[in-house]
């Protein structure tokens, strides 16, 4: 019988072994390089009681790889029988987290990781075994249908690759600024004041542009003739695809949409994301650390964009594309999308909770109504009290909060920046709180919206 | 004399040029000041000002790339027409018969890199704190830049006119129909009237500002290109402009004080 999902083909595997060569060749550099700097490996050394270089170990590592690289070129013709696949215990342990709750636990986790432990992670040998796994784990990966189809995608090859740059550059920063971090408190001079002589500009910036737009155009036709811009049948506004999704940028939004209705996640959140970033300048009242990388002098401005960049952002952007799936049911990544996957949404506002359910709901005896041909003040009135408890906590979210951390937390800040500078900052703080605050209502408490007024469009 | 010599002594070199080659410490900073387009650097630099490990380089890619879309921007806008008659057909053309047809997959990935080097552009120059009195206008002019950016990706991601282009649009602009007061679904809308008379109605919204019809149809098309072709790339290059000249003014590339 013939397989219409086959998780290997021959061209798969033919084409992994190139991938696993250039893993191999990367690797003999990195072998050299340990070889030159004489590195010793100080776990084995410790265990053995004798000196073992660094080299030997990645020599090892390196000719595995090769291994691996020919067994994929001499074992294409038979993909039934071929061993070099994702062994399924793998699959199902990261499938588990193809749920909105464990995901973002997991964004967040990584994130919060990789702050606490950077002072590890900028070591080249840690960054270097973790390029090397995170290769092979999508070189194993490869090896599922499903996989292969929604990271092939041609739209979403440049997101993958947007993920390794990211990670490098993400690492490039936090090397730098653990470098003068460390450098502040010796007291020596920052790694960007040595070495920091006046140059000409003619020859060495407009050469090195040239040399730079020449690799680029190169780069861009490669990838041009590698991989054909994708396009689909011919519109027609009959067949709704499902899922329908935004271009791949704005997927980060098109998630919001899940937790919030669309006047918030794709009018107002979006507005206060570029008010927030553009008044940034404005509020960050700190001197320091202006013109060169460092953490430990502004902390509290790094965290905030980090934390507003890679979970808020680009993690949603990664669900959005590759998790979402028909019914924008999340899917996992070795998961067939199956369209008559069903989840229960048995999601209630705060009202139903206040005049329903809780001690209140009985002692009041139901929700209040109106009579819809009354007046319309009648009715303003009616919706008042219906949603009294949700308009109350929102105002006081957006108005009492500021004072209250005013007094506590944000006690130096409120002094060193004045009421109007705080009051900006701690409103665009708590709408970037809200997110992950009405997720986790969602998730606890199927809560649908706090204020529920469908009569004006207006749910929060 | 060799033809390299004979030619740049010749009148014509010269007239162009209007100074001898950069061979010597005069004359690399004289082309510098003498050439249109050396003239948006400076004549000497301090060396962490181009270390590619300090700015990575993401702003300098990004203009690049800009120029890249705009010139195979201009040559794709030989072959389409963006009309519902045509506009699927020509890029059908361009993928199985137009020789130059590569400038669409150019034009695309390259618009992708866009967004992904500006996001990291603006993570560079935020790790730096290069925000930080005096550009701190730069970069608010960027954010701009960045909004701009996005818009020209999304407005061309309807122009093949598949079913990826009109129903992502689709989704996007769905959003504008709940912009508060000003879209037809939007928390509010009822409040904005001429006596009995709705001022916002789907045919009179902030969507149908957008698309120019109810639904992502011809007129939208029609508009997108016009929005993607004209009108955003004239703001972006004024704006890419201000922007290097603020870099300028604000004193070059950021550095320790
Ligand atoms: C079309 C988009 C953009 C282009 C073509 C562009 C181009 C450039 C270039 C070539 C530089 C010189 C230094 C470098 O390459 O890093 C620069 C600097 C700068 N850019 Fe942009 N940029 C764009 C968008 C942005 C965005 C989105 C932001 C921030 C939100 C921004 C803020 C700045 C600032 C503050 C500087 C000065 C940095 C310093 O002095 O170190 N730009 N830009």
């Amino acid at each position: 019988m013939l397989d219409t999902h086959p998780d290997l083909t021959s061209d798969v595997i033919f084409g992994l072994g190139w991938l696993y060569t250039i893993l191999f060749l990367m690797n003999i550099g990195w072998t050299l390089r340990a070889y030159n700097l004489k590195l010793e490996n100080k776990f084995l050394s410790g265990l053995a009681g004798s000196h073992i270089p660094s080299a030997s170990v990645w020599a090892i590592y390196s000719g595995v790889l090769m291994m691996t690289a020919l067994a994929h070129f001499t074992g294409s013709s038979s993909p039934e029988s071929f061993v070099v696949r994702m062994p399924g215990f793998l699959k199902a342990g990261v499938d588990w987290f193809a749920d909105p709750v464990r995901y973002f636990c997991l964004s967040i986790g990584l994130f919060v990781g990789v702050v606490m432990l950077r002072k590890q992670l900028v070591k080249p040998t840690v960054a270097w075994s973790l390029l090397n796994l995170s290769i092979l784990f999508l070189g194993l990966s490869m090896t599922d249908y499903d996989f292969r189809l929604i990271v092939g995608k041609p739209d979403n090859v440049p997101i993958v690759g947007m993920l390794f740059i990211l990670a490098f550059f993400t690492w490039l920063y936090f090397k730098r600024a653990v470098d003068n971090d460390q450098r502040i408190k010796d007291g020596r001079p920052l790694f960007e004041q040595e070495k920091n002589d006046k140059i000409l500009v003619w020859p060495d910036l407009v050469y090195s542009e040239l040399i730079c737009m020449i690799a680029l155009t190169a780069f861009l036709v490669l990838w041009g003739i590698a991989l054909q811009a994708p396009l689909e049948e011919a519109a027609n506004a009959a067949a709704t695809p499902n899922p329908s999704k935004a271009p791949w940028y704005f997927l980060g939004l098109q998630e919001m949409l899940v937790y919030f209705d669309p006047w918030l996640a794709g009018v107002v959140l979006p507005s206060l994301i570029l008010v927030g970033l553009a008044v940034i300048p404005y509020i960050d009242f700190n001197k320091r650390g202006n013109g060169y990388y460092s953490y430990e002098e502004r902390k509290f401005a790094v965290l905030t964009f980090l934390f507003g960049f890679l979970p808020l952002w680009v993690a949603m952007i990664v669900l959005g594309t590759f998790l979402r799936g028909p019914n924008w049911n999340v899917f996992g990544i070795y998961e067939y999308w199956d369209v008559h996957k069903l989840e229960a949404a048995n999601n209630k506002n705060l009202s139903d909770f206040f005049w329903l359910y809780w001690p209140t709901g009985e002692m009041l005896g139901g929700m209040p109504k109106y009579n819809p041909q009354g007046s319309a003040a009648e009715m303003v009135i009616a919706i008042l009290v219906r949603e009294w408890l949700g308009i109350v906590l929102v105002l006081g979210y957006f108005m009492v909060s500021p004072i209250i951390m005013a007094l506590t937390v944000f006690r130096k800040f409120y002094v060193k920046m004045g009421f109007i500078r705080y009051m900006i900052m701690a409103n665009l703080l708590l709408w970037m709180a809200a997110l992950p605050i009405k997720m986790v209502l969602r998730w606890t408490v199927s809560l649908k919206y706090i204020v529920a007024i469908p009569e004006y469009f207006f749910n929060i | 004399m060799s033809i390299g010599e004979y030619i740049r002594e010749s009148q014509v070199w010269k007239s162009i040029f209007r100074h001898p080659a950069p061979y010597d410490r005069r004359n690399r900073i004289v082309v510098m000041l003498t050439n249109f387009f050396l003239h948006l650097h400076p004549v000497s630099i301090k060396q962490q000002g181009i270390a590619l490990s300090y700015t990575w380089c993401m702003g300098g890619i990004t203009f690049f790339l800009f120029l890249v879309e705009t010139i195979t921007g201009v040559l794709l806008m030989f072959y389409y027409r963006p009309t519902l008659e045509w506009a699927f057909r020509d890029i059908l053309s361009l993928r199985d018969v137009q020789t130059l047809g590569i400038m669409r997959e150019i034009h695309r990935w390259g618009a992708h890199a866009m967004v992904i080097t500006v996001w990291l552009h603006m993570y560079r120059v935020f790790l730096t704190g290069s925000y930080k009195p005096p550009r701190e206008f730069n970069w608010v002019v960027g954010v701009i830049l960045l909004v701009l950016t996005l818009l020209l990706s999304f407005t061309g991601y309807l122009l093949p006119w598949d079913q990826l282009a009109i129903w992502a649009i689709t989704v996007g602009s769905n959003m504008a129909k709940a912009t508060p007061f000003l879209g037809s679904e939007g928390p509010g809308y009822q409040l904005l009237n001429v006596g009995n008379y709705p001022l916002i109605t789907p045919i009179s919204d902030a969507r149908f500002l957008l698309l120019g019809a109810r639904n992502v149809g011809e007129e939208t098309l029609n508009r997108f290109y016009i929005l993607h072709c004209v009108a955003i790339p004239l703001v972006v290059a004024t704006l890419i402009a201000i922007h290097f000249w603020r870099v300028r003014k604000d004193g070059g590339i950021s550095q320790p004080l």
